[in-house]
Parts: structure tokens; sequence; C-alpha cells
């Protein structure tokens, strides 16, 4: 029963607050009415009577308002009033509403949309059941990380007890022939358990199983669901159907599903068994004993990375007979176990929480800019609070009302800022580099949404309490007298100290953003070692069983190279096993042989470049000393070798190593005789001092790549000759895939791609910084002449010039600028460490980057000053003194 | 401001006083207020700042409830009068201030 009477109050309050309270009016009335009577009654004159019932009853509209706070649903009843007020409050002024919706949406905006590219790759878990428990297992060689080789990955399998699942697995690049044209595709060869290792079972069809991975066992293959789609019309009847890949038919057993997101190779289309040979494991010169293969393994549950760690070197220092062991692959240094999602993120980790701190930056610079407005609009309403308090408003409920305002613009800022975010997100995946982990996670999901509601409301706290506090706490009288606006509050203290916060903030994200620009202007003027422009470049693959044959390979290489020169415009060209500068994580272990030299069987790694003769003049690269390679250097020919600079200088030193005798690659190759020395060239990128290098031609190699890239020197425009240079290969055999058509300035400039993303971030983000400082400084100091029109006017009335004044007014102004970049640049001294990483050939204190940021933010902040300055300075005296 | 406070100070002790006072029969505000400092002999004067927050708050509990009606001297007058729920809670809180007197009557009796 009281509570059905509870709720019927609710409601009534709800919904017929109106009767309600002239319900209570008349009540009041009535009360007052026999109060007047009681004193009549009592003997008082008419006029005592009525003064008497007066001040019994005490002030009408205090008395309403603490009934009002005693009602069921109050708090919802004065939340809607408030926010109906905080509109009307709007409304009346829409310009000090709309600039910090605007502010507020850019900075919650940016904060969300950033966000979203990080959550994927920093703090969401990797998409797979239980996604913590699988791990990267590396060998460790000559102190740093390797892949494994096949034996090793049985030996751990088939020895440890730390995984539940272990896996191995290796790019596969088949080319998918049939009724449609000849495709290649990107794909994995995978041990058994690849995807129980993932977690994630395929869709349609059946897994791998162990007969699967028999060496020489059927032919079978598992697709993606996009490969499905797209190439077989997403076919629901395709399990045990054949596909010809690489000229064989392989038999498909299974279709991922469409969520199934593969992070060790994103552009993955389909798998394959691996199928290598367990049984040959006493002969060393076999692939199953190269170190090509990537291992993961699923953690068995209760079982940590470090007690897997820790059994694996047991495992490794107890060889047992049943797996002799090469001596390149002796376990001798243990092995490296790291989770799978620190592996995925490694490279961009420091740039993605660099710029994730810059977009914090911003949205602090958001919220203090806003805090002003708030507190300047807070000092012009000081009246109307007083009022309110006079009325009888607690103080708490002004600054319900002041936070419900502060609230509601954040909410507003909040709505817009989800579709700054949009816009941001786009951007981003417009801007982002390909390499980037996880881009395909890239989306404003529901957790995104659930930051952006959060930041929301946490901004919409930190705006108004400062505000809020100091409105709320204004003495009645002072606020309601007339001209009270002349007397400056200790807020305004506030207020410049918020402003000095500002531009610190701004100099910190300019200084970052100046750091990154000189650190991609040095990077870019690294000599690559090669002359770029001009320069073609394409991958051709091989493919079918006609190129089996090593020999065969080469003759068709030879043929389209002699093709391709015919092509008019082109200068030279030649094939190179290996680009600089291409695909950085493809060839980060790939093309690296062990080798040694006669005089001393010190063994070291080199780059292993299987190059044309041309290929040096194509490129441009200079010779240091002796000889190029050239035609005579055929098979049968003496083994000839060219080494880089880097390679001759560290084992020679000045002395000249022309005749010089070095061993690469498998042991029964003969030695080859150093015949000159090529200038050194950046492999993987510009930022890296890579390893040594060592050329010969594919002649003398003693195996013959399937894949080759071509490098052409063109007259024009390189891009221009494509379509020529293709066909020109295809005139030699039309059904070999060309890939990867690019200019060497473009790979260039891709090389810089993460870091010229990141400095965009930056100067976007120090952009925006910048304007909001100036907004800040130009604000409060406007501000400021307002309050002190009369003190101006008495000064020129005293005989202070208008240059008097403007110096006045540019002084205070500066003098916080000055402050907030002394502030800033402390701040960047500090922190600027955490930049280290992202830097390149500049100090985290580069004076120059700091002098112009000083300078960029003085010129700004003196800008945003003169105004403010320059209407001081006009101040007529009389008017001034009569202003009231 | 003054009555806020002896509102604050009376909580409970003001809710069972209105609750007492509505015993004997339906009453409009004033009658309440000159009820209870009859019935408490002169002790308690309540004054609008407290009653009506209170006759409001009790109201919305289901306590007590009100209709508009005719005053001695005819004049509209909302009165109260107690509901079942009321009477309950007037027990209740009658049990709650006798252990209470006792209690403090106790301790202040001990030295």
């Amino acid at each position: 029963m009281p509570l059905f009477v509870q709720l019927r109050s609710f409601f009534r309050n709800l919904f017929s607050i109106r009767r309600v309270e002239a319900d209570f009016h008349q009540e009041l009335q009535s009360h007052l009415e026999m109060l007047v009577e009681q004193n009549l009654q009592a003997g008082m004159t008419p006029g005592e009577a009525q003064r008497a019932a007066l001040i019994e009853l005490g002030g009408v509209e205090q008395l309403k308002e603490q009934v009002r706070e005693q009602r069921l649903g109050n708090w919802l009843h004065s939340i809607l009033s408030d926010c109906r007020f905080a509109l009307r409050q709007f409304r009346k002024s829409p310009g000090f509403a709309s600039i910090a919706i605007l502010t507020l949406a850019l900075g919650i905006g940016a904060n969300t949309a950033i966000f979203s590219a990080m959550n994927p790759t920093l703090f969401a878990p990797l998409p797979y059941p239980r996604a913590g428990r699988i791990m990267m297992v590396w060998d460790v060689f000559q102190g740093s990380r390797s892949d494994v080789t096949f034996h090793t990955f049985r030996e751990l399998t088939s020895r440890s007890y730390s995984f539940e699942s272990t896996a191995a697995l290796e790019a596969w690049r088949p080319t998918l022939s049939g009724a449609n044209e000849p495709e290649r595709l990107e794909g994995q060869s995978v041990s058994t358990d690849y995807f129980r290792v993932l977690g994630i079972p395929p869709a349609l069809g059946r897994d791998f199983l162990l007969s699967d991975n028999a060496f020489h066992g059927p032919k079978v293959a598992i697709l993606s669901n996009a490969l499905w789609q797209r190439r077989f019309n997403a076919d629901g009847n395709i399990i045990g159907k054949a596909i010809t890949l690489d000229g064989d038919s392989y038999q498909i057993i299974g279709v991922m599903p469409l969520n199934f997101e593969n992070v060790l190779a994103p552009s993955a289309e389909l798998w394959c068994p691996m199928q290598y040979d367990p049984t040959r494991i006493t002969d060393l010169q076999t692939t199953e004993w190269g170190h090509h293969l990537r291992m993961v393994a699923r953690l068995r549950p209760s079982v940590t990375p470090e007690d897997a760690s820790k059994e694996l070197r047991t495992v490794a220092n107890s060889p047992v007979p049943d797996f002799p062991r090469a001596p390149w692959a002796s376990m001798n240094s243990g092995f490296f176990v790291n989770s799978l999602q620190a592996e995925v993120t490694r490279d961009v980790r420091p740039a993605l929480l660099a710029v994730f701190a810059a977009v914090l930056l911003v949205l602090a610079i958001v919220s203090v800019n806003v805090t002003n407005l708030l507190l300047a609009r807070g000092s012009q309403r000081r009246a109307e609070f007083a009022m309110r308090a006079a009325l009888g408003a607690s103080r708490r409920r002004m600054l319900r009302q002041l936070l419900t305002e502060s609230l509601l613009l954040s909410v507003f800022g909040g709505i817009l800022g989800m579709v700054v975010a949009q816009l941001g997100v786009r951007a981003l995946l417009l801007l982002a580099p390909p390499d980037l982990p996880r881009l395909s996670a890239i989306a404003l999901d529901p957790s995104v949404f659930a930051f952006g509601v959060v930041i929301t409301g946490l901004i919409g706290m930190v705006i108004g309490v400062v505000p809020a506090m100091y409105a709320s706490r204004r003495d009645l009288n002072a606020g309601i007298q007339p001209g009270a606006q002349r007397i400056a509050g200790g807020h305004q203290t506030i207020r410049r100290a918020l402003v000095v916060a500002e531009v610190s903030l701004a100099f910190l994200l300019l200084a970052g953003a100046g750091l990154l620009l000189r650190s991609l202007q040095h990077l870019l003027a690294v000599d690559p070692g090669f002359q770029p422009s001009h320069v073609l470049t394409l991958q051709v693959q091989t493919s079918g069983h006609k190129y089996d044959d090593g020999d065969a390979r080469r003759r068709f290489f030879t043929q389209a190279l002699e093709q391709v020169r015919r092509v008019p415009g082109v200068s030279s060209a030649a094939f190179t096993g290996l680009l600089p500068l291409r695909d950085k994580r493809d060839t980060l272990t790939a093309g690296t042989y062990g080798a040694f030299f006669e005089k001393d069987q010190r063994g070291f790694d080199v780059f292993l470049y299987d190059v044309s003769p041309e290929y040096f003049l194509t490129l441009g690269v200079p010779m240091r000393r002796g000889r190029s390679l050239n035609d005579r250097d055929v098979a049968s020919a003496p083994q000839a070798v060219l080494i880089s600079e880097s390679l001759a200088k560290r084992e020679f030193g000045d002395d000249d190593p022309i005749g010089q005798r070095v061993h690469v690659g498998p042991l029964d190759r003969p030695w080859y005789t150093v015949v000159g020395v090529a200038a050194n060239v950046k492999q993987t990128s510009l930022a890296m001092t890579d390893l040594d290098a060592v050329y010969i031609t594919p002649e003398q190699q003693w195996f013959a790549d399937d894949a080759m890239c071509l490098v052409v020197r063109t007259q024009g425009e390189p891009l221009a000759l494509a379509s020529n240079i293709r066909s020109a290969i295809w005139s030699v055999d039309k059904d070999q895939a060309i890939l990867h058509v690019a200019t060497m300035d473009n790979l260039l400039a891709a090389s810089a791609a993460e870091r010229k993303f990141v400095l965009a971030l930056f100067e976007t983000f120090a952009i925006i910084a910048l304007v909001l400082a100036a907004i800040g400084i130009y604000g409060v100091l406007s501000f400021a002449v307002t309050e002190r029109f009369r003190e101006i006017g008495i000064r020129s009335a005293l005989g202070a010039s208008r240059r008097d004044i403007l110096a006045l007014i540019l002084y205070q102004g500066m003098a916080l600028a000055v402050m907030g970049c002394a502030v800033g640049l402390l701040a960047a001294a500090l922190i600027a460490q955490a930049m280290t990483t992202l830097l390149f050939g500049v100090s985290r204190l580069d004076p120059p980057t700091y002098l112009a940021v000083i300078l960029l933010l003085g010129l700004v902040c003196a800008a945003a000053c003169l105004a403010p300055a320059w209407r001081a300075s006009r101040v007529d005296p009389m008017v001034a003194l009569r202003y009231e | 401001m003054e009555s806020t406070t002896t509102t604050t100070l009376l909580q409970g002790t003001l809710d069972l006083l209105i609750l007492k006072s509505l015993v004997a029969g339906e009453l409009h505000g004033l009658g309440i207020s000159r009820r209870i400092q009859l019935i408490s002999g002169g002790t308690f004067q309540v004054k609008p700042g407290s009653l009506f927050p209170a006759l409001h708050r009790m109201e919305e509990e289901g306590w007590i409830s009100s209709f508009w009606g005719d005053s001695e001297n005819n004049r509209r007058a909302k009165y109260y009068r107690l509901t079942k729920p009321g009477r309950k809670q007037l027990e209740a809180e009658t049990r709650r201030w006798g252990r209470i007197s006792w209690a403090i009557a106790q301790a202040l009796e001990a030295s």
C-alpha cells in the first residue's frame, strides 16, 4: 500500500508538478490567512496581524524550495529542470556554447578515433579463445632471436610438456589457375595444429590432420572466407572439390570462418600442410635444417611463459640420440618465449603509445580551454548566482546546476565527437601504413564507443568542478551590487594558471611534432646507397612444373631480362634476389646466410644478393674497389663475389680485400673469390645499420630462386613503362605472375610510412593545441581588458600614452606565454625520454627544435595578445570613467 | 534558516508528534501545529518551515493523506488524516521512542 502511494506521488511529482505546486501554494495561502485571523482574535490591529503572520510563516519561496527538496523523485525532476535551465543558458549565449561544444567534440572525437586504432593492438586481447596463452617461440642465434628449423620444431614438440599444442608456419605463395586468369595468392604452409594453437577451427569442412602433414602426403588446402567468396562464389559444396595451385591439384578440405583474423599473416588467404620430411634428420643439407620457420604454441593451463622458457632450456641442455642436432641449431642459447600479442605489436608499440599520449595532451588542453570559458562565463553570471542563492537555492543545489551545465556541454560535445571520431577513423585508415598490425580490426566498436562515453563523462566533471566551486561560493551581497563586475576575483589567477598550463601543453605537442619532423628529415636525407629516381621495380614469380628445374627458372629469367631491355625507354635492367627497402617484415630474416673468410674462419651473417651483372649500373650502386660482376661470371667460371664496403672495412680495415676467399651458404659449395667492393646499400630500412652484404651472379648461386625482383632504370617516368615491361616478360611466358610494381621512390617513401603517419598525427594535434592555446590567451586577456576598463581609462587620463597601454596589456599576455614556454620546456626535457625510440638522428633535446617551438609559440601568442591590447590602447578615458 | 536547524534536531520526533496529533481526527496544518503545542504542554512550537516539508514527506510515504475541506471559519483548508500504515508507523515510532527515552533516562541516572 505505501509503495503504491509512493509510486503515485512519484509520477504525480514528475508529470503534474504544476498542480502539485499550485496546491501547495494554496495551502500556504490558507495557512497564512488562518494565522492572520488567529492574530486578529488575539487583539492585534490588521496591519500588525498581517506582519506577524508573515514573519511566522518565514520566506515563502525558501519554504517552497524546502518542500520541493523533500518530494519523491525530486532528484529526477530537478535534473530535468537543471537540464532545461542549462539549455536555456546555452541558447542565451550561443557563441559560448558552440565554441565549447566544438572544442569538446574535437577533443573527444580525436581521442575516440585514436583509441579505436590503439585498442586492437595495445589493449584488446587478440581475437582467439584465451589468446593470452598463445606464445611465439624463437631460437636464439648469436644472441638474437631467429626462426626455428623444422627439426628443432619437431624436437620441442615431442619433448616439451609446457604446451598443449604447437605449430610451425612459413609463407606460401602459390599461383591459382583455372577458369579465371592465373592469380598469385598469399598463403601459409603450416604444421597440423596451426588452427588448434589459435583455437579457431574451420567453419566448413575439417581441420588439418596428422596424416595430411606426412611427407609426400595428400595435397589439401583450407581457404579463407574471403578467398572462398571472391573466387568460389561462396560455394557451399566446395569441400572435396579440387583446385589447381602451381600446376598441382589440391583438394579443398575446409573454409575458415568469416571473422577469423590471422594476425600472423593478415593477407594469407589459404593454408596447406607443410609436409616436411622428418626422416632424413642426419642430412644437414636439407631444407628441414634451415632457419626459416616461425613457431607458435599454446601454453597448457597454469603454465606461465617463464615456466615454458625454463622447460625449453632444460630440453635444450639434454640432447637425446633420437634428435641429433645441426651445429647451427644446437639450442645452446636456449629459446625466447614471448606472447603472440606482444610479438604482433612489438614494432609499433612505442609509436602508438606516443600518439596516444599526444592525443591525451590534446584532451587536456581542450578541458583546460573549456574550463577557462566556463570560468569567464561564471564571472559574467555572478549576479545571477547571487540572486539564486538569495531566493533559497542551497550551495549544493547550485553546484549541481553548474555541473549539470558542464556535463550537458560535454554530452553535446561527446555526441558531436562521435561524428568527429567516425571521420577520424576513416582518415586514420587512409593514412595508416599498410603494415600497422590488426588494421582490419580498427572500427568504432562497442568498446571504443564505451571509451568515448567514459571520457565524455569524465570531461564533463573535470571542466565543471573548478568553475562550479568558484561560482557557488560568492557571497550574496557582493554579487548583486551593481559594478560588482569591476572587482577582479581571485579566479583570474586560476584562469591565468590555466592559460599557462595550456601554453605548456601546446609546447609539449609542438616539441614532439618538431622532433619527429626533424627525425623524418634526417631519415630522408640518409643516403640509401643507390640512385632511387627513375627506377621501376617489380617481382616476377615463376610457377608450374615446367619450372621445377632450377635451370629452367634461370633460363626464363635470362630470357625475360633480354625482352625487358628491348623495351623502348629502358636504359638498363637487372634481376636481383633481394630488393632494398621492400617489405621489411618479409626480408627481416629472409636472404641472410652464414659466411666466413678463409683467413680466420670466423662466422658472421650476411645478406646474399644474387644479381645479374647490370644490377649495380641499374640501381646506381657505386663500386669502391676492383671490378663489378659481369657476364663471364657463369656457373663454370671461377666463383666471384662482390662484398659491401662495410664488410671489407670490418674484416680488412684499409687493406685490399680483392683476391680473398670467402665461404657463403651450404658447406659443400666452393670458395668465392672477392673481385670487388660495392658501396653500402640500406636493405631493411633507412633507419637501420644493416648487416653486411655479398653479391654473386644467379649462375653461381647454388639455388635458383623461383621469384626474382626486376629493377629497371628508365629514361622517363618509370610507371609509364610498366605495362610494356609486363608484356615483354609475358612474351616469354604469359602464365607467370608479376607483382609489387612500384617505383624505387615509392619504396623509399613507404619505408618511412610509419614515421610519416605518426608525424602527421602529431602535427595535427600540435596545430589544434596551438590554436586552443591562442584562444585561451586571447580570452583571458580580452576579459582582463574589460575588467580593467576603468583603470585603463584612469591611466590614460593621467597621461599614459597609447603605446604605454599597449605595452602594459601585451606584457600581461606575454608573461603568461613565457611562463607556459618555461614549464613546457621543463616538462619536455623530462618526458622526451619516452620518445627516444621514435627519433632518428636528432637528440631529444635538439636545440633548433626547441628554439623553433619557442619562436612559433611566441609569435602565435603575441598575435593572440595583440587584439585585446589594441582595444585597450583605444580606450577613451572619458567613456571609461563614465562607464558603469 | 532557524527552523531548518530545529527540524534537523527534531528529526523523527517531529514525525512522531505529527502522527500523534492526528490520532484524534483530521486537522489542517495550523491545527496540527496548535495541537502539538497543546499536547506537549507548550514545549514544542512547530514552525511552518519544519511542518510543511514534514507533512509532504509523510504524505508521500503514505502515512497520512490529505484532502481539501472547510475550516472552522468556513475557510478552505487542507486537512490531513492518519492512514493505516500511518497508525502502524505511529506504533513503531512510539515503541522506538519509549526505548530511547528509557535508555537515555537510564544513562542519565547512572553516575
